[in-house]
């Protein structure tokens, strides 16, 4: 039976944290955790949701949680899930939280690692499709067109990396993707991951107001829109079999999308300088 | 070294989790974890590889996690070169970690099982890097003694992490940020904490010693230094050679001494105050250069006594003589100073 | 969720007391969110929804740490959340 937000723990794990207004990352976390319970550890790396939820001695987090090196998420869940194991503990969920940077770029080393050893480990990526905490820097999950400070050239001129194909490419027992604009679907995968032996990987996507350009209460509307028209898509990856929960109802309406974001604006311009006709 | 060990939990006689990672960054990392579990952790590494995971180093160490790390010193690229020399864990020096460098096999073996005491005493609890010759130790034969279980019982009680590790019934924020406000009295502590390991390696050496037989010497290993006028400090495994040469230019009258520094974090700075305050003169040498500047144990050695000379030797592998080791007790005698190289 | 004080001295350990909470979040507010009872239903999307967790599953709204973000408003299909003028509430 799955798990519906009436079920869910009514204790806050993550709590107080000093996460921008309408901040999607935070929700991410928050209802992961809600998911997850008592038994989790949380890894956290260099990231928004470290940098917000750890100041000692301002400590958001109520179940145990760790800041990890940058590149070091899935390397540190490998060695709490031994750890843990071999004190003779097995009613846990390790669980990472991670950014799109920390994630696709630096950290995807050690995920690799993590997922070729089967390690028994959740590994949570909240994409807000860029360094958000240090000043809005591109990633690898940047999108097409998008601005950032670090991307000169009229913003991105790359698609986002697709980490879930990366993830079953390296034979992942699990990988889901979803979004805070769809919560209960979010949480049924977490559900489902927490059940599985192995290694699992749930990328959410988590827009950030500050960094996309778009008032705080518009979060997680813009979670919701971007699965609606298809800038985002609800998938799994299970048995080498791949699912896509959800299709887009409004693919049409990808042009209000980008319109309602300050960071497209810059694609409006390209667009224009270049006569290009669109897609 | 992991590879034996990977063979001793395959035959039953290690009860460990062997984790096969991919990285020197996650080996530390993913030891740091299963540190913040609850369990004794170990790891090595050498070279590039030390410099890889060097920002796990910290981590570790803030974190104050009593991880054990076997490191083969070896040289650092460019120009690149599998030998051995200090240049990795000297230019690691800062990073918070306990230090020790081993003479030969034996006192690697012996360091590891003490270094794991010394980590995880409560008064401590400070990672503990044990370092040892790369090649000249790692590439040679010796016979050791290797302890018993009972032995080893006798001087490394059951580990406990107190409370920095994952506990379910009253769950902790471990490893956060401190501001501006905090951030320096965690770094004092765990200085203060380096500082207080004396005690405990004291304490340590002379169980080890009531137990094995073997007596160890704390942070320096002092050869004839009473009265010696030319002290040469080394460190490593070219001791041994120093210490001949210093005996047979004993037998010609010449009053040489050796001083090896066994830790080089924490310092030994009175153990060094100690020995080398009569001498007239004293030479450093080192298979490390901080370009420049002069040798990284140089610097250290002259910020507690006038150490006039600094020899630089052994660096990628080279070789260091007898012949060489007796000239610079006679660069000593003549008065040179400066920076030297072999 | 009630503050505690700040700790008198720094712990030796990064290792501290997880959800230890000394300062609120609330003076971030421009607007504050206010439930109309007569228009609620109950649905717990706002609960649900909330990035801070500072609104309870029986609809108690915490103050202390609610940024103002007004996402339980958007999320309201029923129009019972309205965001009000901090200032009005000074």
């Amino acid at each position: 039976m799955a798990m519906s937000a009436r079920d869910l723990d009514k204790r806050e794990f993550f709590f107080g944290h000093k996460a921008c207004a309408g901040c999607g990352g935070s929700l991410a976390v928050r209802i992961a955790l809600k998911v997850l319970g008592e038994r989790a550890v949380s890894v956290l790396p260099a990231g928004c949701m470290s940098a917000v939820g750890f100041n000692f001695p301002q400590l958001a987090f109520t179940n145990n949680a760790f800041i990890t090196p940058f590149a070091a998420t899935a390397s540190v869940m490998t060695g709490i899930e031994a750890g843990l194991r071999q004190r003779g503990i097995d009613d846990f969920q390790v669980v990472g939280f991670a950014g799109d940077g920390g994630t696709a770029d630096i950290g995807l080393q050690a995920l690799s690692g993590a997922i070729d050893r089967g390690d028994n480990i959740l590994y949570i990526c909240y994409d807000n499709e860029a360094y958000m905490n240090t000043g809005i820097q591109k990633s690898g999950l940047t999108p097409y067109g998008a601005k950032t400070t670090t991307t000169p050239y009229k913003g991105s001129r790359r698609h986002k990396k697709d980490m879930l194909a990366i993830v079953a490419a390296n034979g992942v027992d699990y990988a889901a993707s979803a979004s805070i604009g769809y919560l209960e679907d979010y949480i049924r995968k977490i559900e489902k991951a927490a059940g599985i032996t192995g290694t699992k990987y749930i990328h959410v996507l988590a827009p950030c107001p500050v960094g996309w350009g778009f008032k705080t209460d518009e979060t997680v509307d813009i979670a919701r829109e971007a699965v609606d028209v298809g800038a985002w898509s609800l998938r799994e990856y299970e048995n080498g079999e791949w699912k896509l929960n959800r299709e887009p109802s409004r693919p049409q309406d990808l042009e209000l999308y980008m319109k309602r974001q300050g960071r497209f604006k810059i694609e409006k311009q390209y667009q224009e300088e270049n006569n290009y006709a669109g897609e | 070294m992991v590879e034996r060990l990977a063979e001793f939990v395959e035959d039953g006689s290690l009860d460990a989790e062997f984790i096969h990672v991919e990285s020197e960054h996650s080996a530390l990392s993913a030891a740091m974890g299963a540190s913040l579990a609850g369990v004794r952790t170990f790891t090595a590494t050498s070279s590039q590889g030390l410099l890889y995971m060097a920002e796990v180093l910290t981590y570790a160490a803030g974190g104050r996690f009593p991880i054990v790390m076997i490191n083969a010193n070896r040289s650092l690229a460019l120009p690149w070169n599998i030998y051995g020399d200090q240049r990795d864990s000297l230019s690691l020096l800062d990073s918070g970690w306990i230090q020790a460098y081993a003479e030969n096999a034996q006192e690697v073996l012996d360091l590891t099982l003490m270094a794991f005491r010394i980590a995880e005493d409560t008064a401590v609890r400070v990672p503990f890097m044990v370092n040892l010759d790369g090649f000249h130790l790692t590439h040679t034969y010796e016979v050791v003694d290797v302890p018993t279980k009972e032995q080893i019982d006798k001087i490394l009680p059951d580990y406990d992490p107190g409370e920095n590790q994952i506990d379910f019934e009253n769950p902790r924020s471990f490893g956060f940020t401190a501001g501006p406000e905090w951030n320096a009295s965690f770094h004092k502590a765990h200085h203060e904490a380096m500082l207080h390991a004396w005690n405990v390696i004291d304490r340590a050496e002379n169980t080890f010693h009531a137990v094995f037989g073997r007596r160890y010497s704390g942070g320096v290993d002092a050869y004839r230094c009473d009265d010696a006028e030319y002290v040469l400090v080394t460190l490593g495994s070219v001791s041994g050679l120093c210490r001949q040469v210093a005996d047979s230019l004993r037998e010609s009258g010449v009053k040489a001494g050796v001083l090896r520094l066994r830790y080089l974090r924490p310092f030994p700075d009175e153990a060094i105050r100690k020995v080398l305050s009569s001498a007239k003169s004293v030479a450093v040498l080192e298979k490390d250069i901080s370009f420049g500047g002069a040798g990284t144990v140089f610097t250290n050695v002259r910020s507690i006594v006038p150490a006039k000379l600094n020899v630089i030797g052994g660096l990628g592998g080279a070789d260091i003589s007898a012949a060489q080791i007796a000239g610079i007790f006679e660069s000593l005698q003549a008065g040179e100073s400066g920076v030297k190289w072999l | 969720m009630p503050l505690k004080s700040l700790p008198n001295k720094a712990p030796e350990l990064t290792a501290f007391e997880g959800g230890y909470l000394v300062s609120p979040n609330g003076g971030w507010r421009s607007v504050r969110p206010v439930i109309n009872m007569n228009l609620c239903v109950h649905c717990g999307q706002c609960y649900l929804y909330c990035p801070d967790g500072t609104i309870s599953p029986e609809l108690c709204l915490d103050y202390n740490f609610c940024k103002g973000c007004g996402i339980c408003a958007k999320m309201c299909k029923r129009g019972a959340i309205t965001m009000q003028k901090e200032a009005d509430y000074a």
